[in-house]
């Protein structure tokens, strides 16, 4: 096990820069989830630590040891990929026991440790087997157990999921995670599933377009993003942001253009007429008389909660509530978000407007 | 009931028909090849005079003066040098054109595009072009009268058919298999033999029965660098029946004829089906 440090670290493709300086401190035993949308440079950044990608610019330590030059093989960490990437002239157990051989060590020790790391998996009964005779599920246990088998410094996760389908991911999810928990060993996890990422990790980075756009616990990310980017990627369905104009009267007001005006919380740096959007999550909207009147579109009650598709003027918003509504489409209903927990974000910079 | 009965009696069976027509012309081109094979056991005399193939009585004399040819050299040593040659040849297109391709498929280096069409390229040159600059250079080496012209060349990746089949074939291969390799502890000369050669095994079995099936027939290339009898291969050998002492000994040429197809017949047997399938490369993906 051991520490991870990017620093600085830089990548282009020719002319094309797409990972833009990023600096990330992960300790030692840390789950970290790197998440963001498609082409965010997600894989590449893992693919860099794994030394797989070359590195344009910065450092990238494991275990204290600078990298940037160290071939794969010797950076003892182990990658699941997104589509597992078993040799397919290979037995399970040949998969799984491959690092072992190139290492040189005992066919005897090399068989009990892969004994092992299938006991864990359940893989015992397919060692004998070829990949192409297993079912995705199985795949995808088999390309775990070739991680764990060697426990390396450190696990690379590259949407090792991402071809389940949804009942089998949930299901791996927390088998990852279990894994996570009796292993102990330092992972670095890249998916787009934003709920993979909350439910996984210690920590999760947010990445946009090369950079970082925040790095923080799961909650700390929910409760506050720092950058509309991030209030509108964590978060399912997604936060609520409507748009508008400060206006300072008694109490500070949020106005859209539609004519939708609504309280704001108390959060410096409010001037009038300046640019903001503002913000609040599905679930801290509740039915109040003092509210702003919304009109029902569609509701969704799924039993536990009603998820209640709205619009205040024109702007769509989304409501969850616990309890059952007794609304229909095309009803008036007064809402009001929870301004204790509503967030404040400069339209223009992207950025957090803190209280 | 009566929609199956009616087309029975509306349309009349026309497979015999077509089978026959197609036996026809079956037997109409194996004619010749049944007519040496079986000429192969008829005494002299009979072989242009009685047109049928089927011999009278299995007469393996002319396999027996046919091996031995009478000029003290026999098909023993043909054989022997024309499966050295084949193996030779075989080992090195084997070993050259899996690592041109690899280099081709996966590394990047400078000039590659432009190195792979001229590579493509000599696949349009008419052999008859390079024979005599061929020539020349080998002469030059002293390497005429050897195996060695036949051979050699063939480690230095030449045959571009086979490096345009592995190149394809290492395409179809995803590259994360030897990003997980490097991951697991390969360098590339490991990554190469252990996981892209085991892949590659279909293009290679290929590589393999082509190989041979071309070097065993090349009569033109043996012919050009091979002159003393001890040299010669099979078919080289087969040629000596016509010109060695001006006697017809057609039944003994079209014993060793015979035989000579064997080993490409064999081969064929025993390697259809490799051919043809390859091994699966579904590790990936569900
Ligand atoms: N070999 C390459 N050459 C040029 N550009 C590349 C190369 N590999 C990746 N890129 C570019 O780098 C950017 C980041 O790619 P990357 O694969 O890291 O995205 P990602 O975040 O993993 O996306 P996804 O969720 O779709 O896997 C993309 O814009 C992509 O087009
Ligand atoms: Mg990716």
């Amino acid at each position: 096990m051991a520490t991870v440090q990017i620093r600085d670290v830089l990548k282009s493709y020719g002319t094309l820069q797409v990972i833009h300086g990023i600096s990330l401190d992960i300790a030692d035993g840390q789950f970290v989830a790197l998440v963001g949308p498609s082409g965010c440079g997600k894989s590449t950044l893992l693919r860099m630590i794994a030394g797989l990608e070359e590195i344009s610019g910065g450092d990238v330590e494991i275990g204290e040891v600078i990298v940037n030059d160290l071939p794969p093989k010797d950076r003892d960490i182990a990658m699941v990929f997104q589509n597992y990437a078993l040799y397919p002239h290979m037995t399970v157990a040949q998969n799984m026991g491959f690092s072992l051989r190139m290492q040189g060590i005992s066919k005897a020790e090399i068989r009990a440790k892969v004994e092992r790391a299938a006991e864990i998996l359940g893989l015992q009964q397919l060692l004998d087997r070829h990949p192409r005779h297993l079912s995705g599920g199985q795949r995808q246990r088999v390309a775990m157990g070739r991680a764990i088998v060697r426990a390396p410094q450190v696990f690379l996760f590259d949407e090792p999921l991402s071809n389940l389908d949804a009942k089998l991911r949930v299901q791996m999810r927390s088998e990852i995670k279990e894994l996570h928990q009796r292993l102990q060993t330092t992972t670095v996890y890249v998916t787009h599933d934003q709920i993979e990422a909350m439910t996984l990790a210690d920590r999760i980075v947010v990445l946009n377009a090369g950079r970082i756009e925040q790095v923080g616990s799961p909650l700390e990310l929910y409760d506050t993003p720092e950058t509309l980017f991030v209030a509108g990627f964590i978060g399912s369905p997604s936060m609520n942001l409507i748009k508008g104009k400060v206006v300072l009267g008694d109490s500070p007001t949020i106005v859209t253009t539609d004519g939708v005006s609504l309280p704001l919380p108390l959060v410096s740096g409010l001037e009038a007429g300046s640019e903001i959007t503002y913000g609040f999550r599905p679930e801290h909207l509740s039915i109040d008389p003092s509210g702003m009147k919304a009109t029902v579109v569609v509701i969704e009650p799924t039993g536990s909660e009603t998820q209640v598709n709205a619009r205040f003027g024109t702007t769509p918003i989304t409501a969850i509530f616990r309890d059952r509504v007794d609304f229909r489409p095309g009803d008036s209903v007064p809402l009001l978000p929870d301004n204790k927990r509503a967030h404040v974000f400069d339209t223009l910079t992207g950025q957090r407007l803190h209280a | 009931m009566v929609t199956t009965a009616r087309p029975r009696t509306k349309k009349p069976n026309y497979h015999w028909m077509l089978h026959a027509g197609l036996i026809a012309g079956a037997v109409l081109m194996l004619y010749p090849l049944l007519w040496m094979i079986g000429s192969s056991f008829k005494p002299e005399g009979q072989i242009f005079s009685d047109l049928n193939p089927i011999p009278q009585s299995l007469d393996f004399s002319n396999y027996i003066k046919g091996w031995t040819l009478g000029t003290g050299v026999s098909f023993t040593t043909f054989y022997l040098n024309s499966f050295m040659i084949c193996a030779g040849a075989i080992v090195g297109n084997l070993f050259s054109c899996s690592l041109a391709a690899y280099a081709f498929a996966r590394i990047n280096f400078k000039f590659k595009p432009v190195l792979f069409a001229l590579m493509l390229g000599t696949l349009m040159l008419p052999f008859h072009v390079i024979v005599v600059p061929q020539y020349i250079i080998f002469n030059t080496l002293g390497w005429t009268n050897s195996f060695l012209p036949l051979i050699v060349p063939k480690f230095f990746a030449v045959d571009a058919f086979f490096i345009f089949l592995m190149v394809q074939f290492i395409r179809g291969i995803p590259v994360e298999l030897e990003q997980a390799a490097m991951v697991d502890g390969c360098n590339r000369g490991q990554t190469f033999l252990l996981i892209i050669l085991p892949l590659l095994t279909p293009a290679l079995v290929t590589t393999t029965i082509f190989t041979f099936i071309w070097t065993y027939n090349d009569f033109f290339g043996q012919l050009l660098y091979l002159n003393n009898e001890r040299k010669y291969t099979v078919a080289l050998g087969l040629r000596q029946f016509l010109d060695a002492s001006g006697q017809s000994s057609w039944g003994a040429m079209f014993a060793m004829t015979t035989l000579s197809l064997l080993p490409v017949f064999v081969i064929f047997l025993f390697f259809q089906k490799r051919l043809v399938d390859g091994i699966a490369t579904t590790g990936l993906k569900g």
